[in-house]
């Protein structure tokens, strides 16, 4: 990842201002951002350690361990509990096997609060590895485990 | 055969792309526009036909043969003819779920382009004064009117200004911002080059939620294929990371010069020294997007809708337990029960509608008897609410309504950027009041056994610390008191309207709060 970080920096530059897109990129690359990596960002960008340890723990989406390998985003928002949404989120920890805003032991899955996805008269919703899933019922999450089974 | 299918994230989740696969395997030439705003018909299939455009919803992918052959039992007519359509105001939504959001011609041959040719052909000065005119107030809550906030910005001397739209839609409930930059991403394009116009700035940011990846893609798209058109005005897009606080405007500036999302003291005001302390527009979307058809049509056409001091249109979104959830553009002045019962026809579960938030989770919740309130900015902060970004999120009768302040005051535990007390620290113990009044309301009525009582009972049984009285009333009192210190104290508005959805909900729903009569005294 050194390497990444030194090739995103040439071709996007390291002001200060491209902490947050290097941030993104290395966790669409690695899956999250190391904490080991924390130094090499700061020097990349010629900031101190601990401000990119404080902006890598500020923002929720920046995950600081391996992610499981299927994510599925629940969102928690007030539309979807209008819905049921709460009712949802039980039946999806049950069904999945993993604690809300847990990984599963073996890795295969991780049940993530997200909060709003934009799709707030046609919830519960989730996003599913990015892909968008509406009015969540008990065959969908039916349907949801199969996939992250996979 | 041309047909016409939304690929707007909603209409995606709903199964739009299976069914536009289906019209492309049956050989149909699939036009893949935004949405029209109505979700209950979504997918919705449009067909080309002599008549006009033809909407059939929802369908499947099983239903091609059927919709092709017009037998097909969901054949909805026209779509603009529908109720729900027929009634609305689309000034800035217009093209939305009509054209290719991507199609440089389509947008051309919608009347694209026509506002900043109008204002390229006026002195930016002139452009504010259009700008002002029309009564435009900021579209992302706080309602202040965007023409002064631009006449700052135009006289503040500096060689480097900045146009910065906040497309951070956190609120729950809403999704104005993420339909129009799916559905007319040149639109918004367009706002911002009139804004860069009339201030003389000369580079832009569109900062989108990472929630919205659709959004994201789209607004690439649109300001690669629009670059020559705006140019010299450069536009770049940042992506959020997840932080909700990141809506507030200085902390959206912040998070772009790649730093924590935290809220910065104001003064000075951002259109003074706001991104990389340069003179900066921050405008929401929808306000940036409501100036083209004020350059358009001209900024008296603008005003001429609305209702006292609220000029214009507002794209209501109708969300929750509502039937006819979407997107409704109307003047200010409409009732909130006609919102909700004649255009959403009341809850979608078909149980009484017990309450509504308007405004998302900062936003009060609303009881029907106060439906005859008209949706104006002046009308909501009277009736100790707001309307923020006019979403609307309906509640049926099973909701409990100090869960419902609970999880406002638990929303704000998690969101608060942590830089004032008031905000930090009493979100969490609001949530711990919260457990409290929910414990005792939810507790048998219990005499208080031997071994509770007396000064060394308590401080050996009670959960709680033996000078804390976890009775309901005292409960209230104090969470009374911890609102009025958020309100007041906070540094923005994530901790000082947390108070509106808590106070609202203890105000006007107290038998959820285990009281039997409401306890009105001791508000403000």
């Amino acid at each position: 990842m050194e390497d990444f970080v030194t090739e995103w920096t040439a071709r996007h530059g390291a002001t200060r201002d491209r902490l947050l897109p290097l941030l993104h990129a290395m966790q669409e690359e690695a899956g999250y951002i190391d904490d080991a990596l924390v130094p090499v960002i700061a020097r990349a960008l010629n900031l101190s350690r601990a401000d990119v340890h404080g902006v890598v723990t500020f923002y929720h989406d920046f995950r600081r361990t391996a992610p499981g390998r299927h994510v599925v985003k629940l969102c928690r928002a007030e539309s979807c509990q209008a819905r049921g949404g709460a009712a949802i989120e039980e039946a999806a920890a049950r069904r999945l096997g993993v604690a809300m805003g847990a990984t599963r032991a073996d890795g295969q899955v991780a049940l993530e609060p997200v909060y709003c996805l934009g799709l707030c008269a046609i919830g519960p919703n989730a996003l599913v590895d990015g892909r968008p899933v509406a009015r969540i019922d008990a065959a969908a999450l039916d349907r949801i485990a199969v996939e992250v089974a996979a | 055969m041309k047909v016409f299918i939304s690929r707007d994230m909603a209409s995606v989740a709903l199964g739009a792309d299976e069914v536009a696969r289906a019209f492309a395997d049956a050989g149909c030439d699939v036009v893949r526009t935004g949405s029209r705003g109505l979700f209950s018909i979504e997918p919705l299939v449009e067909l080309e036909t002599d008549e006009g455009r033809i909407g059939f919803g929802p369908v499947g992918p099983q239903d091609v043969a059927a919709v092709l052959d017009g037998t097909h039992i969901n054949r909805l007519g026209k779509v603009e003819d529908l109720p729900f359509f027929a009634s609305q105001q689309r000034f800035t939504f217009a093209r939305c779920g009509v054209i290719d959001p991507l199609s440089l011609s389509d947008y051309a041959a919608h009347r694209g382009w026509e506002g900043l040719e109008t204002a390229r052909r006026q002195t930016p000065q002139q452009v504010v004064d259009a700008v002002k005119v029309s009564g435009l107030r900021g579209r992302g809550g706080a309602g202040f009117p965007t023409g002064i906030k631009w006449q700052t910005v135009l006289d503040a001397p500096a060689g480097d200004k900045y146009i910065v739209c906040n497309a951070d839609e956190g609120d729950s409930g809403t999704f104005a911002d993420r339909m129009l930059m799916e559905g007319d991403p040149f639109c918004l394009i367009e706002g911002m080059a009139i804004a860069a116009h009339a201030v003389g700035a000369g580079h832009g940011y569109i900062y989108i939620r990472s929630e919205y990846p659709f959004c994201i893609a789209t607004m690439r798209a649109a300001i690669e294929a629009s670059a020559h058109i705006v140019s010299p005005f450069t536009l770049e897009v940042r992506e959020g990371a997840g932080a909700y606080v990141c809506g507030e405007e200085t902390a959206l500036l912040d998070s772009i010069e790649g730093k924590r999302g935290q809220v910065r003291a104001k003064p000075p005001l951002p259109a003074l020294q706001g991104l990389f302390g340069q003179p900066t527009v921050i405008n929401n979307v929808l306000s940036l997007a409501a100036v083209p058809f004020i350059l358009a049509e001209g900024p008296e056409a603008y005003a001429a809708v609305g209702f006292g001091r609220s000029r214009g249109t507002m794209p209501v979104q109708l969300a929750g337990n509502v039937q006819h959830g979407g997107l409704y553009e109307i003047g200010f002045g409409i009732t909130l029960g006609e919102l909700v019962n004649a255009i959403g026809g009341g809850t979608a579960s078909g149980r009484p509608v017990r309450a509504v938030q308007v405004g998302g989770p900062l936003g009060a919740y609303f009881p029907p008897s106060m439906f005859d309130l008209p949706f104006d900015y002046e009308a909501f902060a009277q009736a100790g609410g707001l309307i923020g970004h006019a979403g609307i999120t309906v509640f049926d009768d099973s909701v409990d309504m100090a869960h419902m302040a609970r999880f406002a005051m638990e929303f704000c535990a998690a969101e608060s950027c942590g830089k004032c007390t008031p905000c930090r620290i009493g979100s969490t113990r609001g949530v711990e009041i919260m457990d409290r009044i929910i414990g005792a309301r939810d507790a048998a009525p219990v005499t208080v056994s031997e071994a509770g009582s007396g000064y060394l009972g308590k401080a050996l049984y009670s959960r709680a610390p033996d000078r804390i009285d976890v009775s309901i009333d005292a409960q209230a009192t104090l969470l009374r008191d911890l609102a009025d210190t958020m309100k007041y104290g906070s540094l923005c508005a994530l901790g000082g309207f947390t108070p509106y959805p808590v106070l609202s909900a203890l105000d006007y729903f107290p038998e959820d709060f285990g009281a039997n009569a409401p306890v009105k005294e001791a508000a403000e």
